[in-house]
């Protein structure tokens, strides 16, 4: 009996990270980019600051009209924002906050749960792009593609290197095996790690495939209403997802330096937090990639960066055997 | 250990059921609570502005297939990392794996010098 409540309690808690901490980052980012840029941001809703300004956009968003354009695929169209949001809540309850049992669920073989299921998520853009009947929406939906393909090879290698590090591939394994001269030594790894999974969910300076002065809003230019929401909350829990995996993979997890352990899980989420804020310092600070520039950065940048620190990692963890 | 795996994965499966019911719920209940006003222009889809000319699904010349035959090399060869990882330090592997590591590393590297040099990774 007490393990079903456990369940239940570790799969709520879950779900609520996964609806607030989307929220949190994006009302963040409505502050952070308006002060970067010398205004303000949201100041009315909700009295202090702006601060419900995302609940009325919720609200806002239920309320809208749903329109299906008539010469789209119907049902594949209605089903993209789904598929392009659940690996995201999927991934999230692999990803371990404290020590111990703090995890949603250990699985296993963790990091190629992970990377697994976050290869998921693009298909909805892709859904989203093809079903919309068009063209701008199409282009969109292949630049996407594109952009998996290019930036998936670099995040896997650089996973593996880390997997390499700790000898194992299961998420609480490698934070139980970290220790602080990891961070030098996995640097190249960690950098390759986070900018490919930024490309990966589309964010600037990396957002080609949404391109809006060019292609309108690339695969999701037909959705309005809920849908919408749904994309949108979904690139928000992409970077709470990316953000977290980073942190346990390459920064430590709930490890604080100098040995300061004791906060646990308040390490990881301080941890997390300041890499978000990295995101959105790098969506205000950087003009957008052109498509083939995106191809060559992944291609002949990070894809060698990635095979250099896999022979780095080996070479040190037997020399040090 | 069979045990173990079973239940680390049906509680995944369990929250997939969660968002699959989330999603269902908010769908259902975004029916109940907006307004469906179809008029025929609305229901066209968005060429900036204009009347849309010809069909959405049009022909794109699909530049990128040689970065998914790249791709699936790739990747299914990187694939083989994780299980090697596990293990590669153990005691009595050491400098045997560490050779085969730059043989693996050596084949990679090659493919994409060869298709550096094939010109596929030039844009300009």
């Amino acid at each position: 009996m007490s393990d079903t409540l456990d369940v239940v309690l570790r799969l709520l808690a879950v779900f609520v990270v996964f609806l607030v901490l989307p929220l949190v980052i994006g009302q963040t980012e409505h502050k952070v980019m308006a002060h970067m840029q010398g205004r303000l941001g949201p100041m009315y809703a909700g009295g202090f600051h702006g601060w419900a300004q995302l609940v009325a956009d919720g609200v806002k968003f239920a309320q809208k009209e749903d329109i299906v354009p008539a010469g789209a695929d119907r049902r594949v169209f209605q089903l993209a924002p789904a598929v392009a949001l659940l690996p995201y809540l999927l991934v999230l309850v692999a990803i371990p906050v404290g020590p111990g049992n703090e995890v949603g669920q250990a699985v296993d073989a963790g990091i190629f749960f992970v990377l697994a299921v976050m290869g998921v998520g693009v298909l909805g853009s892709l859904m989203a792009g093809w079903a919309s009947a068009n063209k701008f929406s199409l282009l969109g939906g292949l630049r996407t593609a594109a952009q998996l393909m290019a930036y998936e090879l670099p995040m896997v290698l650089a996973a593996a290197s880390v997997a390499m590090a700790a000898g194992t591939v299961s998420l609480p394994g490698i934070v139980d095996a970290f220790h602080w001269w990891w961070v030098p030594w996995q640097l190249v790894g960690a950098v390759v790690f986070f900018v490919a999974g930024l490309a990966e969910l589309q964010r600037p300076p990396f957002d080609m495939p949404v391109a809006d002065s060019e292609i309108i809003f690339g695969a999701y230019t037909e959705y309005t209403g809920l849908r919408f929401a749904l994309f949108l909350l979904s690139e928000y829990a992409g970077i709470v997802v990316l953000c977290g995996l980073t942190t346990v993979l390459f920064l430590g997890g709930w490890h604080g330096p100098f040995g300061a352990d004791g906060l646990g899980w308040v390490w990881t989420l301080l941890k997390a937090a300041v890499l978000a804020f990295v995101v959105i310092w790098l969506r205000v600070t950087y003009p957008r990639l052109r498509e083939d520039q995106l191809q060559k950065l992944a291609w002949t940048v990070l894809i060698p960066l990635a095979l250099a620190q896999i022979a780095l990692t080996g070479v040190v963890k037997v020399v040090t055997q | 250990m069979t045990a173990d795996y079973f239940q680390s994965y049906s509680v995944v499966g369990l929250l997939a059921v969660v968002g699959v019911l989330f999603v269902a719920v908010a769908f259902g209940a975004g029916r109940l609570l907006r307004p469906v006003v179809p008029t025929p222009e609305k229901l066209l889809t968005y060429e900036c502005g204009v009347d849309p000319v010809g069909e959405g699904w049009a022909h794109t010349q699909v530049r990128y297939y040689v970065y998914a035959f790249l791709y699936v090399i790739f990747a299914v060869d990187s694939i083989f990392l994780f299980p090697w990882a596990t293990v590669f330090a153990a005691p009595g592997f050491g400098g045997a794996t560490l050779v085969e590591m730059f043989i693996f590393l050596g084949f990679l590297a090659v493919g994409l010098l060869y298709a550096w040099k094939k010109g596929v990774l030039e844009w300009t």
